[in-house]
């Protein structure tokens, strides 16, 4: 069968040659127009006067449209619908799109959209969370609470409390390839629109509704992206729109890509968040109840922000049974970019907060932290003996504190394979070997779990559409409804349709997302593209073969289920077929080789208001392991070596699984250690090119990489018993962050914990270290 | 602009009808249609756009998008279309990209193509460095290493020295003579566009052209134009400079011509002055250190350039020509005020000159991410300790002040005094009369002032041979 096999990606091989194209890459009408937007550069301001006049001047422009143009003004926003295309009247933050040049080239677009003549008349701007929080200035009208058991008393009640507060910036995705989309008028004013986009459906919608035009009218397709890690879920709305709408009032294709540093001034982020906690637990470090604060930077408008935030109070448990849980979840309007989906959807943040709780209260009690996480972890899953070390002894049905049973934990037996391969506890004493030798340099080291709720959490968005045509050659043309942005989406759901057949995937043709193949589909996002379109192109593909089988069957008078599709051969009653010859035969005994498949998650429930359901249909776990080192007077830190073990059930391509782990780890240690977002005191990004704003390099990957793949299918009946890979790896950097923070307590005496701050810059790691020392 | 000719694919291309800054990037993507360089970033940061550029000198990683057109004129270019054989055969860095799955999204992965194939042929192992100038947002790096460890020992394809021997049969045609007048007959509205071959040339026409910008490896002046749009106005083009591209050592004394880039400079410097060449190699990644050369990171005066702080350290001197006058200063004292140049106009940054001995030069760069990043704090020191006394003390920094700046406080705070730890913490308030240093994006004044203190700690400390640097520490 081809899923489970480590095949390469699907178009790695015109990835290498320089083949593989993207939006700014499709061969383009000669006639075609280049867009571009003229930003704000205030951060929250009245436009008393926009004159537009010189940008139209320019040379090579075509047409400026302002926001006195558009009537309606399309909205952009994939929630709330309060994204207008281009400010009107007022801009929200500094790179607030505020009229869109369209000229002859790109240049002279960009050229263009800078001389505007603007006056602005400054209002007060938010830009921190501190700013928006003293202002009441909250989305959904204030904060949401959720709780479980009783935290206030469990904490009064405890034998020990403690408080912390983390500040915790955003990020940047960082997509290779920016924002882009190019728009094609079709005859009857059609649009066909090609978009860098992680969410056609949504692309279709936003078009349309901008043209005043049915769905059925635009038809959006994306062959792939070069990165998308959630900034191509809402972002590229306002680039395919504004081309629609050019594309209208010039009846020409209009093409828009950002450059970079346009893309990092206009587009959202990761939220930047806040958390405060207050901790009652006992000697040993067994937490007994927990109050948590969390503040989010939203930015200027609603974009993905519930959600987010949502998420990140359902990651507020982590791996651990906490009985008396509050949460207070505050979605703060900032002027700043709208901050939007990245890479665990609030999910990091939540989860970065229990951690620190964890490593604070490790701490305190000065006990080993992983002994202290092991005791506070939810019952091991049954089918596997309990796990000695493990006293949380949850005999009746444990719960979330959201209350969704916790029925597939296996963060004890994940643990402890990982302890062993890492040999965390020798090279934890040699790293405290290390650090009595050695003044300047020092050294840490830490473990942490992730455990990750797989669904969106707005549940109807659970569903996927394919469509699966077999060719009178044996062909298979594939369609689904996912994205394929360098996740590997497309060969692991390609491996399933192979599977389905019995041939080989090279049978299988890739063929581009396109809203006129499925219709109303969901992001691709949440980690949901295999498990979702697997199973949807499953479904096709069985349809399919039951076609095939019955129709075989009925010829050779035996059962359908005695039909077998397997290594490209279809054996049936004594005789054997090639799969071409059967689809031959089909075709001319007049079968359709043509099928849709569907598919909507089971079991999930969620009430959002309460807080309570089943958001999740499964968790995915992993946990890691990060040594470094720090230079105690620069602050300046390395990743020595990382260790991973990671939970991907029944993996569908272990290749792609790896490349997935490997790459979420670095880049979730980037997100808390070199990745820094600074806006200045007049809320202007100042971080806003790879020049400033760093993502890690080649040398910044651990030394030394171990990553594994915990053997185990998925208890949950998803495709092939595989388990979503996307985002799960991406927390398995938060062990970089506690390994630092190991290493600054290696620098006092013990006795203050070092209060580390994301992202842990040298100068933050220098500021942990004073701290310590007492400097 | 005037005509220019190259090899791009092992194919001669003339061109004539384009503007002198437009790119190599946007040439290859909007009017050849080789859309398999990628434009990630436009400033020389992400490595997408990364292609092989060969002349006499060998073949080295450049960035296209701080390319401009006539600075190829005569050299071979080859991108990712021209790694595989005319017959389709994968070069064997691809093929490992394959098997070791080193590509998700793709975007990056020509760049990486190009950065790891020229590696490859010229033997290199040290992949950090080979790609500390390609961002990769999916992978990680670690699949891209497994794949250049695997591509190593096979042997490069004949289509990676296929540019070097084309080029000694390429007859580069002599399409037009340099300008050398302001009233060439030729020019129309255009500015004009200068492509000297030797420094002579160059002295005359930038004498008569004082406007002009003087453009050397473009890492610099590219950004001007790819970011903040503008139009240069007259530009002269130095890569032909070739009697500014020395280095050479007299007696005691290493000359080095404005136009050697930061790369050559780095190999140079490998022996004589390790700890300086340690930071060229942080300068920035490779296809930058090819390009950027040693007289533009001067001549920019950026307070925040790696280059001058080690060379004032060394007590450098700094020669400059105006026409035929030459004169000479010491490095420090060219640097006036932010943004403000001893420089006359007509006058340009010829050679530097430095000792060939200074055992105890040390230089620091912090920065938040540790290649390819710009110096928040860049320190050098160079303080020569006889008989436990400190008789000569040289200290520059980067990074704390609106010019490179010598801690001459600091050094008046040691002469003279004994060179232990104790004597050096009293030096250590002398920083605060030093510097004031500002709050930016890259780290705050009191950061930049507590760690330009505790470099001279580790100062101290690197010299009594303890361990001081995070990069020398292993698993």
């Amino acid at each position: 069968m081809s899923v489970a096999k480590p095949l390469p990606h699907d178009a790695a091989p015109l990835h290498v040659t320089g083949q593989a194209r993207y939006i700014d890459d499709i061969p383009v009408p000669a006639n075609t127009l280049h867009l571009a937007f003229g930003l704000s550069e205030r951060a929250h301001a009245k436009v008393t006067v926009l004159d537009l006049g010189p940008v139209r001047a320019a040379p090579g422009v075509v047409a400026v449209i302002g926001p006195d143009d558009l009537s309606p003004m399309p909205d952009c926003s994939p929630s709330i619908h309060d994204e207008p295309l281009l400010a009107m009247g007022e801009v929200h933050y500094a790179g607030h799109p505020m009229f869109i040049v369209v000229a002859e080239s790109h240049l002279a677009a960009r050229r263009a959209a800078r001389l505007a003549m603007v006056t602005y008349e400054d209002l007060p701007a938010l830009i921190t969370i501190e700013q928006a929080l003293a202002a009441n200035s909250h989305f959904e009208g204030g904060p949401v609470t959720w709780q479980i058991g009783d935290a206030a008393a469990a904490i009064a009640g405890a034998p020990r409390v403690l408080k912390g507060s983390i500040e915790i910036g955003g990020q940047e995705h960082f997509y290779l390839e920016g924002q882009a989309a190019l728009v094609l008028p079709q005859e009857g004013g059609d649009m066909v629109v090609h978009s860098s986009t992680q969410h056609p459906t949504e692309i279709q919608h936003k078009v349309s509704e901008a043209l005043g035009l049915p769905m059925n009218a635009v038809r959006v397709e994306v062959r792939r992206m070069g990165g998308g890690f959630g900034g191509k879920e809402s972002q590229g709305n306002h680039l395919a729109v504004a081309c629609a709408v050019a594309a209208r009032a010039t009846g020409r294709p209009c093409k828009m890509r950002y450059d970079r540093d346009d893309d990092m001034m206009i587009t959202g982020k990761r939220h930047a968040f806040r958390i405060d906690y207050h901790v009652g637990h006992d000697d040993r470090g067994r937490i007994l109840g927990v109050e948590f604060l969390q503040l989010a930077q939203c930015g200027w408008s609603a974009d993905l922000s519930l959600p987010v935030c949502d998420r990140a109070m359902l990651h507020a448990d982590n791996a651990y049974l906490i009985e008396n849980m509050r949460i207070e979840s505050h979605r703060l309007r900032t002027n700043t970019q709208s901050a939007t989906a990245y890479r665990g959807f609030g999910g990091p943040q939540g989860m970065l907060g229990i951690e620190r709780v964890l490593d604070h209260v490790a701490f305190a009690v000065g006990r080993e932290p992983l002994e202290v996480r092991r005791a506070n972890f939810y019952g091991e899953a049954g089918g596997q003996p309990p796990d000695p070390r493990d006293i949380s002894a949850q005999k009746k049905q444990q719960v979330t504190p959201y209350r969704m049973p916790v029925e597939d934990f296996i963060l004890h037996g994940l643990t402890a394979r990982l302890e062993e391969s890492s040999a965390y506890l020798a090279r934890k004493a040699e790293v405290a070997r290390w650090n009595a030798a050695n003044d300047v340099l020092k050294k840490g080291i830490a473990l942490t779990p992730v455990k990750f709720g797989i669904s969106f959490t707005l549940t109807w968005l659970n569903q996927a559409g394919a469509l699966v045509h077999v060719y009178q050659d044996g062909s298979v043309h594939l369609n689904h409804g996912g994205t394929e942005m360098g996740q590997g989406l497309f060969q692991k759901v390609a491996q399933v349709a192979a599977s389905g057949f019995g041939i080989g995937v090279e049978r299988v043709k890739i063929t581009a997302t396109d809203t006129g193949k499925v219709p109303n589909t969901s992001a691709t996002a949440a980690s949901s593209g295999s498990d979702l379109n697997g199973m949807a192109v499953k479904a096709a593909c069985d349809t399919l073969r039951g076609r095939l089988a019955e129709f075989l069957a009925e010829r050779h008078q035996v059962s359908p289920a005695e039909v077998l599709f397997e290594g490209g051969r279809v054996a049936v009653g004594g005789a054997e077929y090639g799969f071409d010859e059967v689809i031959a035969m089909a075709y001319q005994a007049r079968i359709s080789l043509s099928a849709t498949g569907f598919y909507a998650t089971p079991k999930i429930t969620w009430d959002r208001v309460k807080g309570q359901g089943r958001p999740f249909f499964y968790f995915a776990y992993g946990a890691a392991v990060s040594e470094v080192v720090i230079d105690r007077l620069t602050g300046e830190n390395r990743i020595l070596r990382c260790d991973i073990l990671h939970d991907a059930g029944a993996s569908l391509n272990p290749a792609i699984d790896m490349g997935q782990i490997e790459g979420g780890y670095v880049q979730g240690a980037g997100w808390l250690t070199t990745e820094e977002l600074v806006w200045d005191d007049r809320g202007r990004l100042r971080t806003h090119a790879p020049s400033t704003y760093k993502i890690p390099a080649c040398s910044d990957r651990p030394r030394v990489f171990n990553v594994a793949l915990w053997e185990g299918a998925n208890r949950e009946e998803t495709v092939y018993r595989s388990k979503a890979v996307g985002e799960p790896p991406f927390m398995l950097g938060i062990s970089a962050l506690m390994a630092l923070s190991d290493a600054v307590a290696a620098c006092g005496d013990g006795t203050v914990y070092p209060d580390l701050q994301a992202p842990a810059t040298p100068e933050r790691i220098l500021a942990a270290v004073k701290r310590v020392r007492g400097d | 602009m005037t005509e220019i000719a190259f090899l791009l694919n092992g194919t001669p291309v003339r061109v004539a009808d384009q503007p002198p800054t437009r790119s190599l990037l946007d040439w290859l993507r909007e009017t050849r249609g080789l859309t398999g360089t990628k434009e990630g970033c436009n400033e020389g940061d992400c490595g997408a756009c990364t292609v092989m550029v060969t002349d006499a000198a060998g073949s080295r990683a450049l960035n296209a998008c701080l390319l401009f057109l006539p600075q190829l004129h005569g050299k071979a270019v080859r991108t990712v279309e021209g790694l595989a054989a005319p017959d389709g055969t994968l070069h064997p860095v691809q093929e490992a990209m394959i098997a070791h799955h080193g590509s998700q999204c793709g975007f990056c992965t020509p760049g990486i193509m190009v950065a790891l194939a020229i590696a490859h042929a010229q033997g290199r192992a040290d992949t950090d460095d080979v790609l500390a100038g390609n961002l990769c947002r999916c992978t990680g790096y670690a699949p891209i290493l497994r794949a250049a460890r695997a591509a190593a020992e096979l042997p490069a394809p004949p289509q990676m020295a296929a540019d070097a021997s084309a080029l000694s049969s390429f007859i580069v045609p002599q399409i037009r003579p340099p300008e050398t007048r302001a009233s060439d007959a030729a020019a129309d509205t255009a500015p004009p566009v200068f492509r000297p071959t030797n420094s002579d040339d160059l002295a005359e026409w930038y004498a008569a052209h004082p406007e002009a910008t003087l453009i050397a490896g473009a890492t610099d002046v590219g950004l001007w134009v790819t970011k903040q749009l503008r139009d240069l106005g007259p530009v002269a083009f130095l890569s032909g400079v070739a009697d500014l591209t020395h280095v050479e050592t007299r007696g005691k004394v290493i000359g080095i011509g404005a136009c050697v880039t930061i790369e050559a400079l780095r190999r140079a410097m490998r022996d004589v002055h390790p700890a300086f060449a340690a930071m060229l190699r942080r300068f920035a990644s490779v296809q930058v250190r090819e390009a950027a050369t040693i007289g533009g990171n001067i001549a920019n005066g950026s307070p925040i350039g790696d280059g001058p702080p080690a060379l004032i350290a060394l007590g450098a001197t700094l020669h400059l020509r105006q026409g035929d006058e030459m004169r000479a200063m010491p490095l420090e004292d060219f640097f006036l005020d932010y943004g403000s140049q001893d420089r006359k106009p007509g006058e340009f940054v010829a050679a530097v000159t430095l000792p060939s001995e200074a055992p105890a030069l040390r230089c620091y760069k912090l920065s938040k991410r540790f290649d390819q990043d710009i110096s928040a704090v860049c320190g050098c020191f160079n303080v020569t300790v006889e008989d436990g006394r400190v008789t000569d003390a040289r200290i520059a920094f980067g990074g704390m002040a609106g010019v490179p700046k010598r801690a001459t406080a600091v050094e008046a705070a040691l002469a003279g005094g004994r060179w232990d730890e104790e004597a050096i913490r009293t030096a250590l308030p002398a920083f605060a009369e030093d510097f004031a240093p500002m709050s930016d994006m890259r780290a705050s004044a009191d950061y930049r002032l507590d760690t330009a203190r505790n470099m001279l700690l580790r100062y101290f400390h690197d010299l009594a041979g303890r361990p001081v640097s995070v990069l020398e520490v292993s698993p």
